[in-house]
């Protein structure tokens, strides 16, 4: 990649970070920290990729890890976020 | 090849669900529907992972997929309430570690093109690895694993000389133009005891600035990495999280009234600090705690982690509405660290059915415990203070708090006669129009409930 353009992308995504959150009340901090904690879950993909390219066994072991552990953020963090939000979906019901 | 423009603009489309997903999450009424498109893209994302040209070891992938996914599925769907902010805790770190074994991968296979990838690959690597092993030790020490906080002599000397051996290694790796096994293995080694040092003298009342922090860190771990590996929605994702964990991490501190230097390097000083308190704690029963409530007109109540402790916030509701039926104005008053971070007392309370319109935050109902007939602290201690206002040799002088002691009288449900979760001692506590309700927050307020109903027939 272009290391300006990654700059760039850089710069953009940071920004866009803080001003998504910006103006959020102090009753979602936790369900979004644990949603903020789930979206670099995506680090999964990395870690796949890394898998997928290892070749001798030290790489496939270190790729293994990285993709066990990726794959826990992903899912651990989904799970976590969605049971908190549902419970304010509920109560907005009754 | 059409398969690479698939796999692009899957990458694309994920990136900006995860966006959306976060600016869903940031209002209460789209919050669940910000969680469903960021689960979409994480879905998409991986999924179309498989395809790329040349992947080898799909089985070792999806074994090991399956393992880490299930394993953190059902414990996530397991783990109660009151533990989220040590899951949280975990999950993060096992992002950050994620993408420290990516960047050791790379490392392993000696292709680094050039010297900026070589450079934020070894950064990446080095906050991811602090990040994974200090989320561990702030997992351990909220589960319970790890009790006390344990701090070393000259702890902030030991920090700095580890730090700047762990840049200093780093900076050999980056210089040096072929990579060398040994030198990588000392700087990962160092750096994840470089997490586990700086967390381990924190004192569990900081932690949840902390493990924010932390999430900001695997962010910006996972972005540097998606530089290194050339995936753009890696980048954006991490940077994103980075950011946005950042601003969270400074309106939490801010809520709590420590500078993140201060919970960094200057840690509570544990059972001490502050003036002593003169006078006595004055005991009262359930009986009278009851009918001092029944007969009031307005009751606010401040909960605290102590009652999600013992999981009595069903048991609060409970009595809430029978005081209601008796025609009691009750509210209830949350403090911006109330529970184990901003937001966790909100959970709980909605987990217990408490609607919306009952729970006031510190601005909204300050001025009205003046008002007060009866201020009901169940669990909660250092965030109902009144050494915050006036007592400058108190840790926590300065620190907003909810304005108890304003109230005509004040009930506080505590265990025992000891200080709370930070060791300092409550002037509340002693003030003439206090009384202590001993027990467990559970048991107590249901004693409170007996009388009350008596009281009703």
């Amino acid at each position: 990649m272009d290391g300006f353009v990654a700059v760039y992308i850089f710069m953009l995504a940071a920004f866009t970070g803080y001003e998504v959150i910006s103006r959020v009340p102090v009753i979602l901090h936790t369900p979004l920290m644990s949603g903020s904690n789930f979206v670099h879950g995506v680090v999964l993909v990395g870690g796949m990729i890394a898998l997928g390219q290892a070749e001798t066994p030290l790489e496939q072991a270190i790729g293994f890890v990285a993709v066990l552990l990726g794959a826990a953020n992903a899912a651990g963090g989904y799970v976590v976020t969605e049971r908190m939000l549902a419970m304010f979906k509920s109560k907005e019901k009754k | 090849m059409a398969i690479k423009w698939l796999i692009d603009a899957s990458y694309f489309v994920a990136a900006v669900l995860f966006i959306l997903g976060l600016k869903g999450m940031s209002s209460p009424v789209s919050a669940r529907k910000g969680i469903i498109w960021a689960g979409v893209g994480m879905v998409l994302a991986t999924v179309v992972t498989f395809l790329t040209p040349g992947m080898g070891n799909m089985l070792l992938m999806v074994i090991a997929i399956a393992l880490g996914g299930v394993l953190a599925w059902v414990s996530g769907k397991k783990v109660a309430m009151t533990d989220m902010p040590q899951m949280v805790a975990i999950y993060n770190g096992m992002g950050g570690g994620a993408a420290a074994a990516i960047a050791a991968v790379e490392f392993a296979r000696g292709e680094m093109h050039g010297m900026v990838v070589t450079l934020l690959a070894t950064l990446g690597a080095l906050i991811g690895a602090v990040s994974f092993s200090g989320s561990v030790i702030a997992w351990a020490k909220l589960q319970g694993v790890m009790k006390n906080a344990f701090r070393l002599p000259a702890q902030n000397a030991v920090n700095i000389v580890l730090a700047l051996a762990t840049v200093g290694l780093g900076a050999a790796i980056v210089i040096s133009p072929t990579v060398d096994p040994m030198l990588v293995g000392a700087f990962f080694i160092l750096a994840l005891i470089l997490g586990t040092i700086i967390t381990l003298p924190i004192g569990g009342a900081d932690m949840p600035v902390v493990i924010s922090l932390f999430n900001a860190f695997t962010g910006l771990a996972v972005g540097f990495e998606g530089f290194v590996m050339g995936i753009p929605a890696l980048i954006i994702a991490g940077i994103v999280v980075g950011a946005a964990g950042t601003l969270l991490t400074q309106l939490m501190a801010k809520a709590m009234n420590r500078p993140i230097s201060n919970i960094l390097f200057v840690p509570m000083a544990a059972g001490g600090g502050g003036e002593a308190v003169e006078g006595e704690q004055k005991e009262v029963g359930a009986m009278d705690a009851a009918a001092m409530m029944r007969y009031a007109s307005k009751v606010i109540i401040v909960p605290g982690y102590g009652m999600a402790v013992a999981g009595a916030q069903h048991k609060v509701w409970e009595m809430t509405e029978l005081l209601e039926e008796a025609g009691v104005e009750v509210s209830f008053a949350i403090h911006p660290v109330a529970g184990r971070m901003p937001g966790h007392m909100n959970v709980l309370l909605a987990e217990a059915g408490v609607p919306y319109e009952k729970i006031f935050d510190l601005e909204e109902i300050n001025a009205d415990f003046a008002q007060a007939d009866v201020a009901l602290v169940i669990g909660a201690n250092d965030v109902v203070n009144p050494s915050a206002r006036t007592d400058k040799s108190s840790p926590i002088y300065g620190m907003p708090i909810l304005n108890a002691d304003m109230a005509q009288n004040v009930i506080v449900v505590k265990r025992g006669k000891g200080t709370g979760y930070s060791g300092i001692e409550n002037a509340l506590f002693y003030k003439d129009n206090t009384r202590l309700l001993y027990g467990s927050a559970q048991q107590a307020v249901a004693e409170v409930i007996q009388h009350v109903k008596a009281m009703s027939v």
